[in-house]
C-alpha cells in the first residue's frame, strides 16, 4: 500500500491537463476556423487594404455633423413606430400567449398558437420589413407591422412561459367559487404574472426602440432611411452624427426600461 | 364615542400595498406609456389607403408565394445557407475573443478601476445600439461585398451583449476563492484564469449558445447590404419578383432557425 502511493506522483499540472476529448474539441474548433476562414474569403492583403480604406472611414467621421434638419424628424418616426408597434404587439401577444400555455389549454389549441409564436420569433425584423413594405409601401406603417410581429414572437414567448410556471392554487380556488373562465384569468393569472410581463414589455420596447432606428434601411421608416441616404451619398461626418444620436437614444431607452423595471419588481 | 375611536383607529391601520412614492412611480409610468403612444397615435404619418389596402395586398402577395419553388433550393439557397451558417458560426466565435476582454474590464470587481469600467461599458453600450445592418454598411465599404464584411458586422455587433452577459457573471462570481488566490500573491491575470474563469465557465457556454442561436438569425439579413448568406438569395428573389423563390427561402429560414432553437435547448438541457 505504501509501494502505491510512493511510486505514481501526481504533480499539480495533472490535475489541470486537458482530457483526449477536450483536446480534440479544441483542434476540431481550430480546423474549422482555418477552414470557415478560408471560405469567407479571409486573406492578409484584404485585410490590409480593408483596414487602410477603414482608417479613411473613421476621418471621414471628424467632425461629426449634427446641423442637418433630418435627424429630429427620423428619430421622432423611429419612437413613434416603437411605441405603437410595442402596443399593437403586446395587445395581440397577450391572447397568443394565453392560448400558447400548457396549463390553461388543450395540446391542440397550445401547439397551434407556439407554432405560430416560432413563426413571428425565426424571422428577424428586417426580413419582414422588406415583405411589409413590399405589401403596404414604403413608410411607418411597414416598420410598425415588422416591429409588431417581432414583438408578438417575443412578449408571447416569455408571457407563455411565465404563465405556465404560476402556482396551482390559486387557480383552483378561484374556480373552486365557480368562476368563468375570465374570471380565473383576471383574478386566478394575472396577479401572478402582472410585474413579469410589465418587465417584458419594457424590454420589448427597449428592443423596439434599437430596431426601429434599423428598419428604416428597407424603406421602413424612422431614422434608418436618412442613414442610408447619407451612407449612399459618401456623407460620412452626417453618418457619425445620426449614429451617436442612435447611441444617445438607445441609452436612453435602455435607462428607462431599467428603471420600470425596478419600479414593477 | 369608543365606536368613533375603534373605526379610526382601523382606519389608521388599514393595509396599503404600496407607499406613496412606489404609487407615485408607478403611476407616472403608466402616465408617460400613455403619453408617449397618444403623442404617436396622433403624429405618425401614414396613408390611410395604404392602411385600408394592405390585407388585400398581403393575401394578394401570399397567391403569388404559391406553389414553393422546390427546384430553386440545390442550386441556389443549399450553398447560401451553408455561408450563412459560416458566417454565423465565425462571428460568435470572433465575437467571443473581443466581447469576453471588455466583459472582464466591464466588471467592477474583476477590475477596480472606475474609469476602465465606465469606458468598457461604453464600448458594450455603443457596439450593441449600432445594429448588424450598419456594422455590415461599414464592412462592405472597407472589405469589399461578401461573407467577410458579414461575419465581422455580426462580431462586432454580438460584443455588447456578449460583454454584458460576461460582466455581469463576473461580478456575480463568489469573492472567496478570489480572496484566497490574492493571498498566496497571484497576480491579476493568475486571479482572472484561476479565479475567475472556473466560476464564470457556464455563464460562457450559456451566452455562447445564445449568441449563436441569435447570429444564425441575424445573418440572414445581411444579404440586403451585400454582405453575404441567404439574404443575397432573398434579396435577388424580391428584387426579380419571384415570390414563389422568397417563399422557399422563408420557409428554409424558418426550419432552420427551429432546429437550432431545438439544438440549442437540448445541449443547454444536458451540459449547463
Amino acid at each position: 500500500m505504501t509501494s502505491a502511493t510512493s511510486s505514481t506522483t501526481v504533480t499539480r499540472a495533472d490535475f489541470f491537463a486537458p482530457t483526449i476529448g477536450k483536446r480534440l474539441a479544441y483542434v476540431g474548433v481550430l480546423a474549422y476556423v482555418v477552414y470557415a476562414a478560408a471560405t469567407l474569403g479571409l486573406s492578409l492583403e484584404r485585410v490590409q487594404a480593408g483596414l487602410g480604406h477603414g482608417a479613411r472611414f473613421l476621418a471621414g467621421f471628424f467632425p461629426p455633423n449634427f446641423t442637418e434638419t433630418d435627424i429630429i424628424p427620423g428619430l421622432l418616426e423611429s419612437l413613434q413606430i416603437a411605441f405603437l408597434s410595442s402596443l399593437i404587439g403586446t395587445a395581440l401577444a397577450i391572447p397568443v400567449a394565453v392560448l400558447a400555455a400548457r396549463n390553461m389549454m388543450p395540446a391542440a389549441v397550445s401547439s397551434a398558437a407556439r407554432l405560430l409564436i416560432a413563426f413571428c420569433r425565426s424571422f428577424h425584423p428586417v426580413i419582414i420589413a422588406i415583405i411589409a413594405v413590399k405589401a403596404v409601401g414604403f413608410g411607418a406603417l411597414a416598420g410598425i407591422i415588422a416591429l409588431t410581429f417581432a414583438s408578438i414572437g417575443f412578449v408571447g414567448k416569455l408571457l407563455a412561459e411565465a404563465i405556465e410556471e404560476i402556482s396551482k392554487k390559486q387557480i383552483e380556488a378561484v374556480r373552486a367559487t365557480g368562476a368563468s373562465f375570465m374570471s380565473v384569468i383576471a383574478f386566478g393569472v394575472v396577479p401572478q404574472v402582472m410585474n413579469r410581463f410589465i418587465g417584458f414589455v419594457a424590454y420589448e420596447t427597449d428592443s423596439n426602440l434599437r430596431n426601429s432606428t434599423m428598419v428604416g434601411v428597407v424603406g421602413a421608416g424612422g431614422i434608418g432611411g436618412t442613414l442610408f441616404s447619407a451612407f449612399q451619398r459618401f456623407d460620412y461626418a452626417f453618418v457619425a452624427g445620426i449614429i451617436i444620436c442612435i447611441i444617445g437614444l438607445v441609452m436612453i431607452g435602455e435607462v428607462l426600461q431599467l428603471y420600470v423595471k425596478r419600479v414593477f419588481r | 364615542m369608543s365606536v368613533l375611536t375603534t373605526s379610526a383607529a382601523a382606519e389608521m391601520q388599514r393595509w396599503i400595498r404600496f407607499t406613496p412614492a412606489q404609487r407615485m412611480a408607478r403611476f407616472a409610468v403608466f402616465f408617460v406609456m400613455a403619453a408617449a403612444i397618444a403623442w404617436a397615435l396622433k403624429t405618425i404619418e401614414i396613408i390611410p389607403e395604404f392602411l385600408y389596402d394592405a390585407p388585400e395586398q398581403v393575401v394578394d402577395m401570399g397567391t403569388r408565394m404559391w406553389p414553393i419553388d422546390w427546384a430553386h433550393f440545390a442550386p441556389v439557397v443549399w450553398p447560401a445557407l451553408i455561408e450563412t451558417l459560416h458566417i454565423a458560426a465565425m462571428a460568435t466565435i470572433l465575437g467571443l475573443i473581443m466581447g469576453i476582454p471588455v466583459g472582464f474590464l466591464a466588471a467592477r470587481n474583476a477590475t477596480p478601476f472606475v474609469w476602465v469600467n465606465l469606458i468598457a461599458k461604453f464600448i458594450l453600450v455603443a457596439t450593441r445600439s449600432i445594429s448588424t445592418l450598419i456594422w455590415a454598411l461599414f464592412f462592405v465599404a472597407m472589405f469589399g461585398p461578401g461573407p467577410l464584411a458579414g461575419a465581422l458586422a455580426i462580431a462586432f455587433h454580438s460584443i455588447g451583449f456578449i460583454g454584458k452577459m460576461f460582466s455581469e457573471g463576473v461580478e456575480e462570481a463568489n469573492k472567496g476563492s478570489i480572496e484566497a488566490l490574492q493571498a498566496t500573491g497571484a497576480t491579476r491575470m493568475q486571479q482572472i484564469l484561476m479565479g475567475y474563469w472556473p466560476q464564470v465557465k457556464p455563464t460562457f457556454w450559456s451566452v455562447a449558445l445564445f449568441r449563436w442561436d441569435i447570429n444564425v438569425r441575424e445573418s440572414a439579413v445581411l444579404g440586403l447590404v451585400g454582405a453575404g448568406g441567404i439574404g443575397m438569395a432573398l434579396n435577388a428573389a424580391i428584387d426579380l419578383i419571384q415570390w414563389q423563390r422568397v417563399a422557399l427561402i422563408l420557409f428554409t429560414i424558418f426550419v432552420v432557425v427551429i432546429i437550432i432553437e431545438a439544438v440549442v435547448t437540448q445541449i443547454r438541457k444536458r451540459v449547463i
